[in-house]
């Protein structure tokens, strides 16, 4: 039992915190802009495609490096092209945009790199077990990404509070017309900004793509998580998405290494059911079978008693 | 505009199509399986085997009923029951009357219900359904029906012959079951539950575990659980991007054990795994790959290698498809649906890997020999995803052995 | 602008026959579709665009006039399916048998009642809450339509007869023509229920709701309780379209009510155009007939589709009928002749970069998908060797060509333009 709640723990830890990059990114979009970006997590697909392509030519760490880059500054084109454009038609019509482009990109993805899953593996030097704790490998690549991830949470955190730059663009974020006034270039701010998000969500892609599989699906599968993360965090608050991001990773992880159903608490009542009857799959219901809907829940539940989220101070 | 000048295009293009299915008088079978979206590579796949096998097993060789050639038409179904129905209209429409699909059980379930259903009520212009894929055991027991043939061995008989092998391996004490939470999930691990309790009632079953299907990002925390259970065999149903998932994380926690699975190859799957699942990922499977069965075969196999660089023969099935159809025809004396099922009922073919096949009369299920092959590279010839790795015959069980009764009562036309 | 009070003048004094003319017009127009379009599979594809069209102007009456962005719509089209198939299960085994006629009946309340239970805590508020919700409440029932296999049957979903019922005038839905007649009744009726939905005060305060609630708030009513009216109406239309589904195809699976589901209603609203009634209506007709023709003739058609989507939502955020509308005041002033010669100017060179275009993508596609050896394909009927040089330079003149066309030729349409939408110089003199 200790086994697994160790390495659950571990898990949960490293899934969390790779979600976080790609939720810290939404977040600042959200609280800059107001539109929950529904492409986001194709840009995470992207950085994973792109980085495939360099790894195979460069290698793994150019990969690295390179592709967020690249995510980047397809990020910023779109803000700057596509968004800004629609931005007139109004709040509705940005997130459409959002929510076609994701279907679009998607398409193009498949369109460029075809259908099937992309054999993207780590880089040699990293696939070793780091450690083996009763009898289980924790590979040395997990470890790698949990120390990327709490550099970028780190690196970000000191930007924000700490920088000239982090300075203009909280300000940008809060009153964005009087740091207009002021003589900062605010539609930069935001390109920047949203192509940051976008290179964050890249590198996100990047790191997971060896771990979690190359596929076309790859952004429908993480997309709306991401947007719980942001919502029950709090919308624009990165503290709550960091919160968030924990949470939703253990939640998952331990929902499906705890092994409960709802039968073993009719049983210790001593309830015995039918098992013909139209309810029989909600007598066997058990918590790894409802882990991936538990998110969704919390989401519902979240914004019907706290629609600020845990941290947030605003509603839309 | 846009949209006048592509309905304009698109009757052109259709007149011309009609024109061209008139001018050729061919036996059509209509493919109906995804060609895009995320399950798209099965599809293409199997149509670039179809395309293959009808070309070399039955055109090229003459035809069938003195030369009439096959033809196949394909129709993407997105792998949605909905757009199946709708292409199902559309090839019977356009004079098909041999529907080809195998992707997913429930696009499967769903065409048999209407064919049968369509057949009732349209006695002049019936279809017949050659499934070579789909193998929820209930198409040939309690949804069986006259027009539905399968060409693969059902969930069930894959599981009577894994369980066979396990029988005999008295080092695996715990078993893991792990599936995919739907129908061919749910049947697989309750299958492999009466198998192993008939057969070892010895083995602990230490985990029956569903998860949902195509939603699993990392499956880390299973392959922890598994690792944590001390089970020394897994056995799963799982395919596509779960299997994938499934079987890395199983490779990264260090677990040396079995896994035992119906799907663990081809289309990206054996590529992506690759070294980390040697001698330990097995496959129950139709068709042997390696060592290669005979010189028929290797032929056929290099042809279609030769044609498809990219792609490999996944399922050999369709090979046995498409004769097993032209051999019908042939005995029938016409290719009159009705009398064609009722020559396929009962049919006794040999393969190509020279083996017996025979068609069930009862259930129209195809009853042949299965074979356990593990992942490997060592003596393979024809790999699969032209990663070196392939799939290595280890156990046989003739087709005899893996029979199943069935409790498929069905009521035959006039 | 005295044109558009002209407008409003006639349409408020209209006569019998231009009151209901448009509706005679779409019941004649219903009933003898068939005639021209009587293949199968025509048939089969207007059974498919009667039930979108009511989806997709149900959903209007959320994100068009109620101004609720919905990311979950497919729950109650879904969940009116499924009690339909459920309730033409009931009538194969006589246990509460009515003509399969009103089954969509029972599909609509059931949407209704969900849309009353997930509008009572979903419509508190617009904009991205609301939007979230839906999505959440959305991905939690989808799922669960897998886990709770009784009511949901799992992924093969559930299926049944329409035939068994009590026949209704002789006619037992067996072959498709009679249920396309069905569903064009039941489309007439709830077409025209939305419209009249629409012209109610209840109709009118969901647009004033949309555009300011604040100001809703100030002057009495409460937004949330017009949200939550639209809310449910909107359900109760889905869940019909639903049973109607359930009707046509005669099995409902869990694809129903997923994102996917919910993802397609929104294009073809948005396509269509949200600003107006006929809106969804016209996107409905269009992306069925994409879907179902387009993926005939191409496997890159979803590609097609978000282009499409993407730039309707850039260029055109009023859709395709927002495209049309916008040349009504050029036509009252009778001056749409003055565009005639312009747009086939400018249109036939943006075609020929559509083609440039496409062709160029489609040829891509064929030589990285195509077989070893297979180096020939057809576009429209031309066939050509994708191996040879000369399709690439026939695509690039294409592209050149056209793109450098259509850029020379946009001033002359712009021009064209606001000379016929140039307001009349008799209005300068007052009334004419």
């Amino acid at each position: 039992m200790f086994e697994l709640i160790f390495f659950s723990l571990l898990n949960g830890i490293v899934t969390g915190l790779l979600l976080f990059m790609l939720a810290s990114g939404l977040t600042l979009i959200f609280s800059m802009m107001g539109v929950l970006n529904f492409a986001h997590a194709s840009f995470y697909m992207l950085g994973a495609y792109v980085a495939y392509t360099i790894s195979l030519y460069l290698g793994f760490w150019v990969g690295l490096i390179v592709a967020p880059l690249v995510v980047g500054v397809l990020g910023a084109v779109v803000e700057r092209y596509g968004l800004r454009h629609v931005h007139r038609w109004g709040h509705v019509a940005e997130l459409i945009f959002t929510f076609g482009l994701a279907f679009l990109i998607e398409e193009i993805v498949q369109f460029i790199w075809g259908k099937d899953t992309k054999a993207y593996h780590e880089p040699e030097i990293l696939q070793f077990p780091l450690f083996t704790f009763f009898g289980q490998n924790f590979p040395a690549y997990k470890a790698f990404m949990l120390l990327i991830s709490i550099g970028i949470f780190i690196a970000l955190l000191l930007v924000l509070t700490r920088s000239r730059i982090g300075l203009i663009i909280q300000a940008a974020i809060t009153r964005p017309n009087m740091t207009a006034m002021l003589g900062h270039n605010v539609p930069l701010v935001f390109m920047g900004v949203f192509g940051m998000g976008c290179a964050l969500a890249g590198l996100a892609g990047v790191i997971a793509g060896p771990a979690l599989g190359t596929f076309p699906g790859m952004a429908v599968v993480l997309g709306s998580i991401v947007f719980v993360i942001v919502v029950v965090g709090g919308l624009g608050s990165l503290g709550g998405a960091f919160i968030a991001s924990l949470l939703i990773g253990l939640l998952q992880t331990f929902a499906i290494a705890l092994d409960y159903s709802v039968s073993d608490i009719l049983v210790a009542f001593n309830i015995t059911t039918d098992a013909e009857s139209a309810f029989r799959d909600l007598w066997t219901l058990s918590l790894p079978q409802i882990a991936p809907i538990l998110p969704y829940l919390l989401l519902v539940l979240i914004l019907i008693f706290r629609p600020t989220g845990l941290f947030g101070k605003r509603e839309s | 505009m846009k949209i006048k000048s592509t309905i304009i295009a698109g009757a052109a293009l259709a007149t011309l199509s009609a024109f061209a299915a008139q001018a050729a008088d061919t036996i059509k079978i209509g493919f109906i399986d995804p060609l895009s979206g995320p399950f798209a590579a099965t599809g293409t796949n199997g149509l670039a085997q179809f395309r293959y096998a009808v070309d070399e097993l039955v055109n090229k060789k003459g035809g069938v009923l003195g030369g009439t050639e096959f033809e196949i038409v394909a129709y993407d179904n997105k792998i949605s029951p909905k757009e199946s129905l709708i292409q199902l209209k559309r090839a019977i429409g356009e004079g098909v009357r041999y529907i080809a699909q195998g992707n997913s059980s429930g696009v499967a379930n769903a065409l048999t219900d209407a064919i049968k259903k369509h057949n009732k009520r349209n006695p002049d212009n019936r279809v017949l359904f050659l499934n070579y894929s789909a193998v929820d055991p209930a198409l040939t027991n309690a949804k069986c029906n006259f027009w539905h043939f399968r060409f693969d061995a059902n969930a069930d008989i894959k599981m009577n012959a894994l369980t066979d092998v396990i029988k005999v391996k008295k080092d695996i004490k715990k078993i893991y079951l792990i599936g995919q939470d739907y129908s061919f999930g749910k049947s697989v691990a309750a299958a492999a539950v009466r198998f192993l309790k008939e057969k070892r009632p010895d083995v602990v079953i230490v985990g029956n575990e569903l998860h949902p299907i195509g939603k699993v990002k990392d499956f880390t925390p299973y392959a922890t659980k598994i690792r944590a259970s001390g089970a020394d065999a897994v056995i799963t149903g799982n395919w596509g991007a779960d299997m994938i998932g499934l079987g890395k994380a199983i490779g990264e926690t260090g677990l040396d054990v079995p896994i035992y699975t119906y799907y663990a190859a081809n289309d990206g799957i054996t590529k992506t795994i690759g070294a980390s699942g040697k001698n330990k990922i097995r496959l129950v499977h139709e068709g042997p790959l390696n060592p290669p069965s005979s010189a028929a075969y290797e032929a056929y196999h290099k042809g279609f290698k030769a044609k498809n660089p990219e792609k490999d023969i996944s399922q050999f099935r369709i090979a046995n498809t498409v004769q097993m159809l032209a051999a019908a025809i042939e005995k029938a004396g016409n290719a009159q649906p009705i009398n064609v099922a009722k020559a396929l009922e009962g049919m006794e073919f040999t393969s190509l890997h020279g083996e017996t096949l025979t068609m069930r009369a009862e259930d129209h299920q195809m009853i042949q020999p299965i074979h356990i092959s593990v992942h490997t590279d060592e003596g393979i010839t024809f790999d699969s995803d032209n990663s070196g790795y392939g799939l290595s015959t280890e156990t046989t069980v003739a087709a005899a052995d893996t029979a199943l009764p069935t409790t498929c009562k069905m009521k035959r036309p006039m | 602008m005295s044109d558009i009070a002209k407008v409003q003048n006639a349409v408020m004094s209209a006569s019998f026959l231009k009151r209901f003319g448009p509706w005679l017009l779409l019941a004649l127009g219903l009933i003898v579709l068939p005639f021209f379009f009587s293949s199968n599979i025509a048939v089969y594809t207007m059974n498919l665009m009667g039930i979108f069209i009511i989806f997709a102007l149900s959903y209007n009456m959320l994100l068009g006039q109620g101004g609720m962005l919905s990311f979950g719509h497919a729950v109650y089209f879904g969940l009116g399916g499924f009690m339909s198939v459920h309730f033409m299960n009931y009538i194969e085994a006589d246990i509460f048998v009515v003509p399969v006629v009103i089954v969509p009946i029972f599909g609509g309340l059931i949407g209704l009642l969900f849309a009353v239970i997930v509008g009572s805590f979903s419509t508190r508020r617009a904009g991205t809450v609301f939007a979230m919700i839906s999505l959440g409440i959305g991905e939690l029932i989808a799922s669960c339509s897998l886990i709770f296999v009784a009511f949901f049957g799992g992924e093969e979903g559930i299926s049944a007869d329409r035939t068994m019922g009590p026949e209704v005038m002789g006619v037992d839905f067996a072959q498709d023509i009679e249920v396309y007649y069905l569903i064009a009744v039941w489309a007439f009726i709830t077409i025209a229920l939305m419209y009249l939905f629409s012209r109610t005060p209840m109709g009118r305060m969901a647009n004033a709701v949309r555009d300011n609630d604040e100001r809703i708030e100030f002057i009495g009513y409460s937004q949330r309780k017009v949200r939550f009216i639209s809310f449910c109406a909107s359900g109760f239309f889905a869940g019909i379209a639903g049973g109607l589904f359930a009707i046509n195809f005669e099995i409902v699976t869990e694809e129903n009510l997923n994102a996917l589901t919910s993802g397609v209603v929104l294009l073809m609203a948005y396509i269509g155009g949200v600003g107006f009634f006929v809106g969804p209506i016209v996107g409905a007709v269009v992306f069925t007939l994409l879907q179902t023709l387009l993926s005939n003739y191409t496997e890159i058609w979803q590609l097609y589709v978000g282009v499409l989507f993407v730039s309707t939502v850039m260029y055109a955020p009023q859709g395709l009928t927002g495209l049309i509308a916008m040349h009504i005041p050029a036509f009252k002033m009778k001056r749409l002749r003055v565009l005639a010669v312009p747009y086939v100017r400018a249109g036939i060179p943006t075609l020929l970069l559509l083609a440039g275009i496409s062709g160029f993508l489609e040829t891509i596609h064929h030589v990285r998908s195509a077989a070893v050896g297979e180096t020939t394909m057809s576009l429209l009927g031309i066939e050509f060797d994708t191996h040879t040089i000369m399709p690439w330079i026939i695509i690039a003149v294409l592209v050149v060509v056209g793109g450098y066309l259509t850029k020379t030729q946009m001033p002359q349409l712009r021009e064209a333009w606001d000379e016929a939408n140039a307001p009349l110089k008799s209005d300068e003199g007052g009334a004419s």
